[in-house]
C-alpha cells in the first residue's frame, strides 16, 4: 500500500519500500549478467579481427566499384523470377491461408474443440519455420528451381496471413453479423455480408504488406538454390566478382524500393 | 389463423446464460397483431435478452413462443431461418454493415428470400429493388441509395435499419433500443416512423426502450420488466409513480409524468433543427 499514515499527515509513494528494493535487486542483477555474458563474448572473439573491420569493407567497397552495369541485362530473367516467386507464393498462401484463418477464428469455427485447435497448429508449424529453412527443405524434395521458391514463400506465408485475418475476423462487430442472420440468411449468406465487408480492409492490407515482405524473402531463398535473383547472387559471390554483386544488391534495392511503394499506394487505395 | 388471435405468444419463457445468471424468470405475455409494445425496464432487466429469443438469436432455455400459430422454439435450423422472415429486426447502434452501400443493406432484407449465389453476385429480383426504392423513398433516403452506410448520420442510419427490416415484409418487428444513440429529436422522428409503418402495415411491434417519456409518448400498451418478471401491463397513462418505482426502483418520478401529460404538445419544440444532419462521429452528443 503506496499511502502511510505518518504522524498524522498521510504519505504518499509510487512503490512500497520492499517493492522498490526488489526492483532495484532486478536492475542490479540484470547489469550483471550483461557485464558478464559481455565478457565471456569477449574472450571468444579475435579482436584483431573486429578492428580490422573498417578497412576490410573498405577494400571490399573498393572492389565493388565501379559496378559492372552492362551485367544488368543478364539480371532481368533472375528478377522477374523474383517478383514472380514473391507474387505466386503470396497468391497460393492466400488461398490456403483464408479457409484456415476462418476455421481458427473462435466466431466463425464450426468446431471450438477440435477444428480450431487443428487450424492453429498449421498456423504454428507454417510461422514457426523460416522461409530460408523451406527452401532447403524443398529444394531437397522438389529439387532445385523457382518451384521450390514459390513452395516456400507460401508455405511461409500461410501462417503470417491466417494469422492476421483470423485475429480480423475475431474482432468483427458482432452486432452487424447478427443483424443479417435476424433476416433469416442463410450461413454463407451471413458469411458474405456480415463478415466479409467487415474484414476485406484487414485482408487486402495483410496480403499487400505480405507480398511486399515476400519480395525481400525471395531474394535470399535463391542462396540455397530455390530460383530468382539469390540464386545469381550466390555465383557471384562465389565467383568474387565483386563488381557484378554490388550491380545485383543495387537491383534488390531498387526492386525492393518499387515493391514498397506499390504496397504502401495499394493499401492507401483500399483502407 | 383470425384476425384477432395473438401475433406473438411467450409461454413461461426462461433464459439461463451459461454463467448461471436467470434472465428471464418464466414470462408470459401475448402481442396481438398491429400492436405497437414498448418493453419498458432497467438495465439487465431482461429486454434485450427477451427481444433476442424472440426470433432465436438466443436461445431460450425453456417455454414456448408463437408467432402467429408456429411455435418457434420447436423449429429446425431451416424452419427457424423462414421463421426469421416473417421478424424485422431494428437495433440500438443501427447494426447495419457499415462498409456496405444504403441499397445493399436494404436489400440484405431479402436475404431469407433469395439464393446464396443471386445474393452473392448482388442479382436480387426486379420486384425486391422496387422495394427498396419505394421505402428509401418513404423513409427520405432516396437520394442516398449508392451512399455507404457509414457515411450516413445517426438518424439516416437507423432508417436505413428500418427499411432493411420492412422489405423482409414481417409480420413482426422486434425493436431494440432504436433511439438510444439518437439525439431527442430524432429520436422522437424515428419512433414516429416506426408507429406510422406499423399503422400502416397492420404491424405488431415489441420495442424496447430506456425512456419512459418516449414509451408512453408513442406506444399503445407498456410492459415493466425487472430482472427478468413482468412487474406491469397496461396502457401508457397507468404508469403511476408508484408502477415506475415497482419496475425501476425508488425515485422521484413527479418530473416524469408531469411531462408526460404535456408531451404532445410541446414535443419536437425546442431541439436544435440541425440536429437530424449531425454527423456519426458527433451523433453519441445527443445521447439521450
Amino acid at each position: 500500500m503506496p499511502t502511510q499514515a505518518k504522524g498524522g499527515t498521510r504519505v504518499w509513494q509510487r512503490r512500497e519500500r520492499g517493492r522498490q528494493l526488489a526492483i532495484w535487486a532486478g536492475w542490479f542483477f540484470g547489469t550483471f549478467i550483461f557485464l558478464y555474458c559481455f565478457k565471456l563474448i569477449s574472450d571468444k572473439t579475435i579482436w584483431f579481427f573486429v578492428t580490422d573491420a573498417g578497412r576490410q569493407a573498405a577494400d571490399l567497397g573498393v572492389r565493388m566499384v565501379p559496378p559492372n552495369w552492362s551485367y544488368i541485362n543478364e539480371l532481368w530473367e533472375p528478377l522477374w523470377d523474383t517478383i514472380n516467386i514473391a507474387t505466386i507464393g503470396t497468391l497460393l498462401a492466400i488461398v490456403i491461408a483464408v479457409p484456415v484463418a476462418f476455421l481458427a477464428a473462435r466466431n466463425t469455427t464450426p468446431s471450438v474443440a477440435v477444428v480450431r485447435p487443428i487450424a492453429l497448429l498449421i498456423i504454428v508449424a507454417s510461422r514457426s519455420i523460416n522461409a530460408l529453412i523451406w527452401a532447403l527443405l524443398l529444394v531437397a524434395i522438389v529439387g532445385p528451381g523457382v518451384f521450390a521458391g514459390i513452395l516456400a514463400i507460401a508455405l511461409r506465408s500461410i501462417g503470417f496471413v491466417a494469422k492476421l485475418l483470423y485475429e480480423a475476423i475475431e474482432e468483427i462487430d458482432a452486432s452487424q453479423v447478427e443483424a443479417v442472420t435476424a433476416t433469416g440468411a442463410g450461413r454463407g449468406q451471413t458469411l458474405t455480408y456480415g463478415i466479409v465487408p467487415q474484414i476485406l480492409p484487414a485482408f487486402a492490407g495483410i496480403t499487400v504488406f505480405r507480398w511486399d515482405i515476400n519480395i525481400r524473402e525471395s531474394t535470399v531463398v535463391g542462396l540455397v538454390g530455390a530460383g530468382g535473383i539469390g540464386l545469381e547472387l550466390n555465383s557471384q559471390i562465389m565467383e568474387l566478382s565483386w563488381t557484378s554483386v554490388s550491380v545485383i544488391l543495387l537491383a534488390i534495392i531498387a526492386t525492393v524500393v518499387v515493391s514498397e511503394w506499390v504496397s504502401a499506394k495499394v493499401r492507401h487505395a483500399i483502407i | 389463423m383470425d384476425a384477432n388471435a395473438s401475433m406473438l405468444r411467450l409461454e413461461r419463457l426462461v433464459k439461463r446464460y451459461p454463467t448461471g445468471d436467470l434472465a428471464l424468470k418464466g414470462v408470459d405475455l401475448e402481442v396481438p397483431r398491429g400492436q405497437v409494445m414498448a418493453l419498458i425496464g432497467p438495465s439487465g432487466a431482461g429486454k434485450s435478452t427477451l427481444i433476442r429469443c424472440v426470433n432465436r438469436l438466443v436461445e431460450p432455455t425453456s417455454g414456448r413462443i408463437y408467432l402467429g400459430g408456429e411455435e418457434l422454439t420447436r423449429l429446425g435450423m431451416s424452419g427457424l431461418r423462414r421463421a426469421r422472415r416473417r421478424m424485422g429486426m431494428i437495433f440500438q447502434e443501427y447494426a447495419l454493415v457499415e462498409r456496405l452501400t444504403v441499397m445493399e443493406n436494404v436489400l440484405s432484407g431479402r436475404l431469407g428470400y433469395v439464393g446464396f449465389w443471386r445474393s452473392f453476385l448482388r442479382k436480387f429480383p426486379q420486384s425486391d429493388i422496387d422495394e427498396a426504392f419505394r421505402l428509401l423513398e418513404r423513409v427520405g433516403l432516396d437520394q442516398m441509395v449508392d451512399k455507404r452506410a457509414d457515411a450516413l448520420s445517426g438518424g439516416q442510419r437507423q432508417r436505413v435499419g428500418i427499411c432493411r427490416a420492412l422489405i423482409q415484409n414481417p409480420q413482426l418487428l422486434l425493436v431494440d433500443e432504436p433511439t438510444a444513440s439518437l439525439d431527442p429529436k430524432t429520436s422522437r422522428q424515428i419512433m414516429r416512423l416506426i408507429c406510422e409503418l406499423c399503422a400502416e402495415r397492420d404491424l405488431a411491434a415489441v420495442i424496447n426502450i430506456h425512456d419512459v417519456m418516449l414509451a408512453q409518448m408513442f406506444a399503445q400498451r407498456i410492459v415493466g420488466l425487472r430482472l427478468g418478471e413482468v412487474v406491469y401491463d397496461g396502457p401508457a397513462d397507468g404508469l403511476t409513480a408508484e408502477v415506475l418505482t415497482d419496475i425501476y426502483g425508488e425515485e422521484d418520478w413527479s418530473a416524469t409524468i408531469q411531462k408526460d401529460e404535456g408531451a404532445a404538445a410541446e414535443e419536437d419544440a425546442g431541439e436544435p433543427a440541425a440536429a437530424e444532419t449531425l454527423r456519426p462521429d458527433e451523433r453519441m452528443a445527443g445521447l439521450t
